[in-house]
């Protein structure tokens, strides 16, 4: 296990240096003068100059690279052209709203997928699993975009069930938070629920052919107990990592769904700062993004080890 | 697949070829593949729709209409008009040019630049190939459309632009998949044999090693064109694709968030992307069922 774990970590280290690359390409390989970009069209070349210190542009790029990795790991990733805050106390104030969309759209959709997918398995073939199964297909092709401004149309503005749009932290205002976030959550839960679903029949689907499970069957074990205890304890573990794995195609989604939201997360904040060139900002929130998704990657290895003893690396 | 066929006298590793073509094969078995079926019907829908867009839409994509604006559907205007009085099913129509041209060009040169990248990377080996791969990991650590953000970030947001980032978005999977190929190919006798022939190092990778691993592109192609559609229709949807007045199906849904009575205006177009997305995927799971082959990665 730990040998594993050294191992496993070692290879994200080339990963994660081209990932740092890869980013810091975007903001200082761009053609044209940087200092436009940091200033404006409007600075004077004194102003120019100064900024070109500040921001070490005189520097030979690796040099500059070297400089920027050094910055970024120790929490300083330069601050927004716009604003002049901090990009990390603007991290600090984005994180938490993606990842309580990110957390309630997995408990959703764990919710509806896992259920789906054993009633689909169990029932194989029956009407039962052709009508979860065209559901699920049709989950996996809805535009987030589009499922959002349904369930807003439907839910908001015909049934006035739920707010329409808007932020609110937990800690200000718990019920209304959990009801403003009711519909993005939806939005990406269906269809994370729809991958998790196909992922768990697919999974039960080949555990219940396995002996054991006929050995159970065959001692008299109750069928709810085979299918809930001895089947889906084995059933889960693919599940898991699809979760893990898919945490990428997640954080997508909540870039447009915070963008129908109107949610003040991670997402919009990225989109935002494209559309005012703040690529610090920009930059900032990608280099967050990627090193999350490797992240999960790594814990969602670990807990496979974890969930299934036989697994050695 | 030929290369099987021009080496099979050299080598006693390739099996007797069945005497019906495996592209027969593989369409008889697509044919039966009801949901494919489907799924290409809706795309052949879609490109009729975006060739003929001129002669089919009832209206001009960019006219107003004496009828008036925000119109809900009707006899005349069968999705309604928009804010500023312009047919929707029009637009809708003219849309499709917009997606499919992204997605196929995307795509295409996705498979051109991942599969020489493949190629190259699986056949030299090394260090060459460590680095190489260790870069496509890292664009695949990137969400996809993370990474079509960050180089619309770069690039500046146009329709061009869009296609650019979704290509590259794209080529890192075909790489990984044709250099999979290439390195268990590359051991078999057939390609040793071309090199003690004399055969160049380019001619083994065009004649030997490129038609072997055509069926698997061909497999993840086809399972790419949905994730490329609704990256293509996120990003228009953003106002990082194609710019008006030009329609697009991804930027008409996200004018219609702001006509929330009308909700005619962000239905229909995203009704459209529904539909073709849908039927990429009936198509890309057809054609890997249909293929029978090891399977790529579906990433």
């Amino acid at each position: 296990m730990g040998r594993f774990l050294i191992r496993r970590m070692a290879q994200m280290v080339p990963v994660m240096f081209f990932v740092t690359v890869i980013v810091f390409a975007t903001t200082h390989l761009l053609p044209g003068d940087p200092t436009v970009t940091i200033l404006g069209e409007q600075a004077t070349p004194e102003q120019r100059e100064r900024a070109r210190i500040e921001y070490g542009l005189n520097d030979p790029i690796p040099v500059q690279y070297v400089n920027w990795v050094a910055r970024a790991f120790s929490g300083d990733l330069g601050r927004s052209l716009r604003s002049r805050e901090p990009v990390i106390d603007m991290l600090v104030t984005r994180v938490p709203v993606t990842l309580e969309l990110a957390l309630l759209s997995i408990l959703l959709a764990m919710a509806i997928g896992v259920p789906a997918g054993i009633v689909a398995a169990r029932w194989r073939n029956s009407w039962l699993d052709v009508v979860v199964s065209l559901i699920a297909m049709a989950g996996v092709a809805v535009p987030y975009f589009w499922m959002g401004i349904l369930l807003v149309m439907v839910f908001a503005l015909q049934l006035g069930w739920l707010p329409p749009s808007g932020y609110v932290p937990f800690a200000d205002d718990p019920i209304e938070n959990l009801k403003l976030m009711i519909l993005p959550s939806v939005t990406i839960g269906v269809a994370f629920a729809a991958l998790i679903m196909r992922q768990t029949r697919a999974a039960m689907l080949q555990v219940l052919s396995q002996d054991y499970i006929r050995t159970a069957r065959a001692k008299g074990v109750h069928e709810r107990v085979v299918v809930m205890k001895h089947a889906l304890r084995n059933a889960l573990i693919p599940v898991v990592t699809v979760i893990g794995l898919q945490i990428g195609a997640l954080l997508g989604g909540a870039v447009v769904t915070e963008t129908v939201f109107a949610l003040p997360g991670l997402g919009r904040m990225m989109v935002e700062g494209i559309f005012s060139r703040d690529f610090p900002v920009v930059q900032g929130a990608i280099l967050f993004v990627v090193l999350s998704v490797l992240v999960v990657s790594l814990l969602t290895d670990l807990l496979y080890t974890l969930l299934d003893p036989r697994i050695e690396f | 697949m030929n290369a099987h066929a021009e080496t099979a006298g050299a080598t006693t590793l390739v099996a007797p070829r069945s005497s019906r073509s495996p592209w027969r094969q593989f369409a008889r078995r697509f044919v039966r593949h009801k949901l494919g079926m489907f799924g290409l019907g809706v795309i052949a829908v879609v490109v009729l729709l975006a060739v003929l867009a001129p002669w089919i839409a009832p209206y001009s994509p960019e006219d107003m209409l004496p009828v008036g604006f925000l119109e809900p559907p009707s006899a005349e205007n069968w999705f309604g008009t928009d804010e500023i009085g312009r047919d929707i099913l029009s637009r809708v129509i003219w849309g499709s040019r917009v997606s499919l041209q992204i997605v196929g060009l995307a795509i295409g040169l996705a498979i051109v630049a991942g599969s020489l990248i493949g190629l190259v990377s699986g056949y030299v080996g090394g260090w060459l190939d460590s680095m190489i791969m260790r870069i496509m990991d890292a664009l695949l650590a990137f969400p996809l459309l993370v990474l079509a953000l960050s180089i619309i970030a770069v690039l500046g947001p146009d329709l061009m632009n869009a296609m650019i980032a979704i290509a590259i978005t794209k080529t890192p999977g075909f790489a990984r998949l044709v250099r999979s190929e290439v390195l268990t190919l590359k051991k078999i006798d057939f390609v040793k044999a071309a090199r003690v022939l004399g055969a160049s190092h380019w001619r083994i990778i065009a004649k030997h090693l490129w038609p072997n691993v055509t069926g698997n592109v061909i497999v993840y192609a086809s399972l790419s064109g949905s994730q490329a559609l609704i990256t293509e229709s996120a990003l228009s949807f953003l106002g990082l694709g194609v710019r008006p007045p030009t329609p697009s199906w991804g930027y008409m849904v996200a004018t219609g968030m702001e006509y929330w009575q009308a909700w005619w205006m962000s239905f229909f177009p995203g009704l459209a992307i529904f539909l073709t997305v849908l039927a990429f995927n009936f198509v890309g799971d057809a054609v890997r069922d249909a293929f029978d082959t090891r399977l790529g990665p579906t990433g």
